[in-house]
């Protein structure tokens, strides 16, 4: 068992400005995970009259992407390709000061505490993050075959549960890595072909109003990235992007 | 309908492609700049009659690369300028506590690098292009050799060239690997942030250029 210092970003609403604020979590498990101590946390508070922290969190296991938070400067803290849900408390020690902020960004606006509205995420996926098929018979599987190494970069690409730690990490707070995985994810597809240069230029386009800043290839987003999604991806955008605006698509 | 080159300018990517080519234009004129700087240590007749040459038959290429280069600055300063302002306003609010994982020194300076080598291009410009400001004797029009001398036995000439130097040398660590990933124009690689290339310009342009202030300083030359 072991005590741990928090100090915990504490904002009431978007409208509210926040601080820190200092907690002892007490009797802290080295086998809880990082939001089961925060429970823990909240249900003190919670027993003493107290606004309980509010962080996001869905699935738990590491796969819906709302979790993110920054642990000690670090997102998702200090494990490498982990989400917060994952984190367990045995990356600590008896006696550590943890700092937890939310995600920074302007495109990230603060709904509460811990919790942002990633909801500009959604919006570039709106864009072009899709592929559009008729309605009819199920095709057949092997209609279209796809080689085994194009497969492996669209699914690794794929594998972005959109956090938002690489923007969270970035020090522009570029949202490429997203972007440049859902880009690369179908386009690396044959079913992303009809629609690559529009994907390409919509998305990027709508990344660029949100809001969010310009890849300057820190590579801290590699880092951060609980799916370990590599910068290639954005490379694999820029590509993308001038050979559209080259063939001058809309 | 709004203009492609426009367009192309407003994104993010497009500005960083312009980035990215007019610093390749600016790593190619390093090299060439290097390799006519190094006839210095050939005595004063190599590097002199390589100025008359320049100044001489090749004048209307002289001229070609100056235009060229100028335009190139502007570009990528232009461009610097409206993403750093762009990237501020991405984060207004900041972290109380960060802890940078992978990015490099390099990579982080690269704001004011660029602007410090900003200052001393135009600095260097006035110094031996025009002779505007020339501390240490006399500026000679034509004697490369002489200016060159005179200039670096100036002390605190010498020690500003350098400092420069070492500041560009981390720029174009960073400034060519992020290019030619910007670009596209290298593979995918499963060590994405190893660079090599990158290193060894970054070490031959700023060894290249340290020799010649150094050179003067030590009595190789002049
Ligand atoms: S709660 Fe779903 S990824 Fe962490």
């Amino acid at each position: 068992m072991m005590n741990l210092k928090l100090h915990v970003w504490r904002q009431p609403s978007a409208k509210d400005t926040g601080r820190l604020e200092t907690y002892e979590a007490r009797d802290v498990s080295p086998d809880m995970s990082f939001l089961e101590m925060l429970d823990v946390v909240n249900e003190d508070l919670i027993v003493t009259g107290k606004r309980p922290i509010a962080f996001d969190h869905d699935c738990r296991e590491g796969i819906c992407g709302s979790c993110g938070m920054m642990i000690n400067g670090v997102a998702h803290g200090p494990q490498r390709g982990t989400a917060t849900c994952q984190l367990h408390m045995r990356t600590f020690k008896d006696g550590d000061e943890i700092v937890i902020e939310p995600w920074r960004a302007q495109a990230f606006p603060i709904i509460k505490d811990l919790v942002v509205d990633r909801s500009a995420f959604d919006r570039i996926i709106q864009r072009g993050g899709y592929i559009s098929v008729n309605t009819g018979g199920a095709p057949d599987g092997n209609d279209i075959l796809v080689g085994k190494d194009r497969a492996d970069h669209a699914m690794d690409a794929a594998a972005c549960i959109g956090c938002g730690a690489c923007v969270a990490a970035c020090p522009n707070a570029s949202s490429s890595l997203f972007t440049g995985a859902k880009i690369t994810h179908l386009g690396k597809l044959p079913q992303g072909q009809p629609e690559r240069d529009r994907r390409v230029v919509a998305m990027v386009e709508q990344m660029d109003e949100e809001g969010f800043g310009n890849c300057s290839w820190f590579g801290e987003c590699q880092e951060a990235c609980p799916k370990e999604i590599s910068i290639d991806v954005i490379k694999q955008m820029n590509h993308d992007y001038v050979a559209a605006a080259a063939r001058g698509s809309d | 309908m709004t203009n492609p080159v426009m367009r192309f300018w407003r994104s993010t990517i497009g500005r960083k492609a312009v980035m990215a080519v007019t610093g390749i234009i600016g790593i190619g004129f390093l090299l060439a700049h290097i390799t006519g700087n190094l006839l210095v240590f050939k005595g004063p007749d190599a590097i002199n009659s390589y100025s008359h040459f320049l100044h001489g038959p090749g004048a209307e290429l002289l001229w070609i690369a100056r235009v060229v280069l100028i335009l190139a600055v502007i570009l990528h300063v232009a461009a610097a300028y409206s993403l750093t302002q762009q990237s501020h306003a991405a984060r207004p609010v900041g972290y109380s506590m960060r802890k940078p994982q992978v990015s490099t020194f390099a990579s982080r300076t690269m704001r004011w690098g660029g602007l410090l080598i900003l200052i001393f291009i135009i600095f260097h410009i006035l110094h031996f292009t025009t002779g505007t400001f020339h501390p240490g004797g006399d500026y000679v029009e034509g004697d490369v050799y002489i200016n060159v001398v005179h200039a670096f036995h100036v002390w605190w000439v010498a020690a500003f060239y350098m400092f420069t130097m070492i500041v560009l040398g981390f720029h174009l660590y960073h400034g060519a690997w992020s290019s030619a990933r910007t670009l596209s124009i290298i593979g995918d690689s499963p060590q994405p942030l190893h660079r090599r290339l990158a290193m060894i310009i970054a070490v031959v342009v700023w060894l290249g250029f340290t020799l010649v202030p150094l050179g003067v300083l030590l009595g190789w030359v002049g």
